[in-house]
């Protein structure tokens, strides 16, 4: 029944996602890549080549900005990696236990916080931390810690850390319901043949289940990554531009809007701006190579 | 483990909880009583009446509204189509174009934020809300691609071909028969999509801050920061940004716990 159909249907139904796709994303990000070649001198866009790069790693003061940056972010990495990802591996280990009342309300209570936005968790963090509101001193003195109270957010060498953990509060809901479903797709005999041998609780966790779902652990992994080098929202909303206290939380987010749009009497510099958006797209395609070439094809994928 | 679980939900409740109790409370209580619920003594709306008053609040909503749900629309049918005609067709370069569409999903479009204001600048669109929405609809495209093809593979293709024979075009066989047998993915895709949109933060910022297109979190973001001091309007304004997504949340939660669990994102 096959007629000489036209097939001009194909590129109709194409046509608008490839366009609005290439035109406001692929197209921009490698216009950002080329802009970073130019710069502005005298009113006038010149090619420069690799100048913007040479001062960015080059220059004294955009160099200990650029190194500043991008070592908080990994240290903003490294809390996620450490603290989110094993919290949200345990709440799901938990919640996929097979006789546990009350799972779905567990579930979407503590999956609530990742369905906010930043501003709502930044200022909402801000004030129970506050000093002045006092919730945070008054509820550490209840248990007898009140001297370890500090205003957490205003002091240089713990600002940035609990700011990952702000953040680490917020989507920790995310590698829980991706583990939960990894967990629920191992097939009842598995465990069963486990349990036959002597395995069961604990260590069926560990030998049996952790194996199972390590691929949905390497998922996670890149998720997290990606979505640190491209954090911005929480720090802007909690700390401003500047990411005070003197730029002990700048990441490469923030870094990169305070170059390119400017703030206060800083004028926006859209080609800086660029470059760092290209060291930025770099990270991220290096991270994403690492995790497609090295990790995902190591890692065994059971089909049942 | 009930114990551990109960810890964390109420660490995970615990800040939403204090901010909105304490919303409804007169200035002096919510320093002296933080943690009290409101009562007779302690009741007020001076914060809502502050926020109602001074922001901009219904406008900002209603632009958030719009910018989520056109996106939300076009992502779904621009997907759909985009998803049929690579899951049902052969044709050169498909593999190619399946790719290229997949790329999007580990490369964040902030990266291409440059160009892109410098883009909506010489079109005119800085300022407009179809700014927003032209920049959603190529972030979410990646992902409603790769899943809904995913689920359009299911899709019999007996069904399709009795339909051919009986002289369908492609655009009825799409319309009518596919995309009402992947409605559950569509729903998926919504609602992976709409947190993101309705709470970002960075294009508002950067290619909406007019104060006639500010979206509800930009919105909340500039009021308390003019309002920093005034802790009855800073608390209220949180209470009515939370209420919004909240709700979404309630009436989508099943959904989207569904969506994940089915193993939609793999």
């Amino acid at each position: 029944m096959q007629r000489a159909r036209s097939r001009w249907h194909i590129a109709v139904f194409l046509a608008p996602a490839v366009l609005v796709y290439t035109a406001v994303m692929i197209f921009p990000l490698f216009n950002t890549l080329r802009l970073a070649l130019y710069s502005r001198i005298d009113q006038e866009r010149v090619f420069v080549g690799l100048q913007n790069f040479k001062t960015l790693f080059g220059d004294a003061v955009w160099s200990e900005q650029f190194w500043n940056a991008l070592g908080n972010n990994l240290w903003f990495f490294f809390i996620h990696m450490l603290v989110q990802n094993p919290i949200g591996i345990a709440l799901a280990a938990m919640l996929s236990h097979p006789k546990l009342r009350f799972a779905a309300l567990y579930r979407s209570s503590i999956f609530i916080p990742t369905i906010l936005s930043f501003v709502i968790v930044g200022f909402a963090w801000k004030l129970i931390l506050s000093p002045i509101w006092g919730i945070a001193p008054d509820m550490l003195d209840a248990v007898g810690l009140k001297s370890l109270f500090a205003p957490w957010l205003g002091k240089e060498e713990y600002a940035l850390t609990t700011l990952a953990l702000i953040s680490v509060w917020q989507f920790v809901g995310i590698p829980m319901m991706l583990i939960y479903a990894a967990l629920l797709s191992i097939p009842e005999e598995v465990l069963e043949a486990g349990e036959v041998d002597g395995i069961t609780g604990l260590s069926a966790f560990w030998k049996i289940k952790l194996p199972l779902i390590l691929p949905s652990i390497g998922i996670i992994s890149i998720l997290t990554f990606v979505g640190n080098f491209n954090a911005f929202d929480l720090i802007y909303a909690t700390q401003g531009a500047l990411a005070g206290p003197d730029y002990s939380t700048d990441i490469l987010g923030t870094f990169m809007y305070r170059t390119f749009f400017g703030f206060q009497l800083q004028l926006g510099d859209p080609h800086m701006g660029s470059a760092i958006a290209s060291a930025m797209f770099l990270i991220i395609l290096i991270g994403v190579c690492i995790y497609l070439f090295g990790i995902q094809t190591r890692l065994r994928r059971y089909q049942f | 483990m009930h114990g551990a679980l109960i810890l964390y939900t109420l660490i995970a409740l615990f800040p939403v909880f204090v901010i909105v109790i304490n919303s409804f409370k007169k200035r002096k209580s919510i320093f002296r009583e933080p943690l009290s619920l409101p009562d007779a003594g302690s009741f007020s709306l001076v914060g809502y009446e502050t926020v109602l008053k001074q922001g901009e609040f219904f406008s900002y909503f209603q632009n958030s509204m719009i910018v989520t749900v056109v996106s939300l629309f076009f992502i779904l049918l621009f997907g759909a189509m985009a998803a049929f005609a690579l899951s049902e067709y052969r044709f050169p370069g498909n593999k190619w174009m399946g790719l290229y569409l997949a790329l999007g999903i580990m490369i964040p479009i902030r990266i291409g934020t440059v160009a892109i204001l410098e883009l909506m600048v010489s079109t005119g669109l800085v300022n407009t809300l179809t700014a927003l929405i032209l920049v959603y609809i190529a972030q979410g495209l990646p992902l409603a691609v790769f899943i809904l093809s995913e689920f359009m593979h299911q899709v019999s293709d007996d069904l399709k071909n009795a339909a051919r024979v009986d002289g369908l075009s492609e655009y009825t066989i799409f319309f009518r028969i596919v995309l009402p047998l992947v409605r559950p993915a569509m729903a998926t895709v919504a609602v992976f999509n709409m947190i993101p949109i309705w709470n970002d933060l960075w294009f508002p910022l950067i290619l909406a801050p007019a104060e006639a297109t500010k979206t509800l979190t930009l919105g909340s973001q500039v009021f308390i920061g003019q309002y920093v001091t005034n802790w009855n309007a800073v608390l209220s304004a949180l209470s009515m940004a939370i209420l919004p997504v909240l709700i979404l949340y309630v009436i989508f939660s099943r959904q989207l716990i569904r969506g994940i669990t089915s193993g939609a994102v793999k």
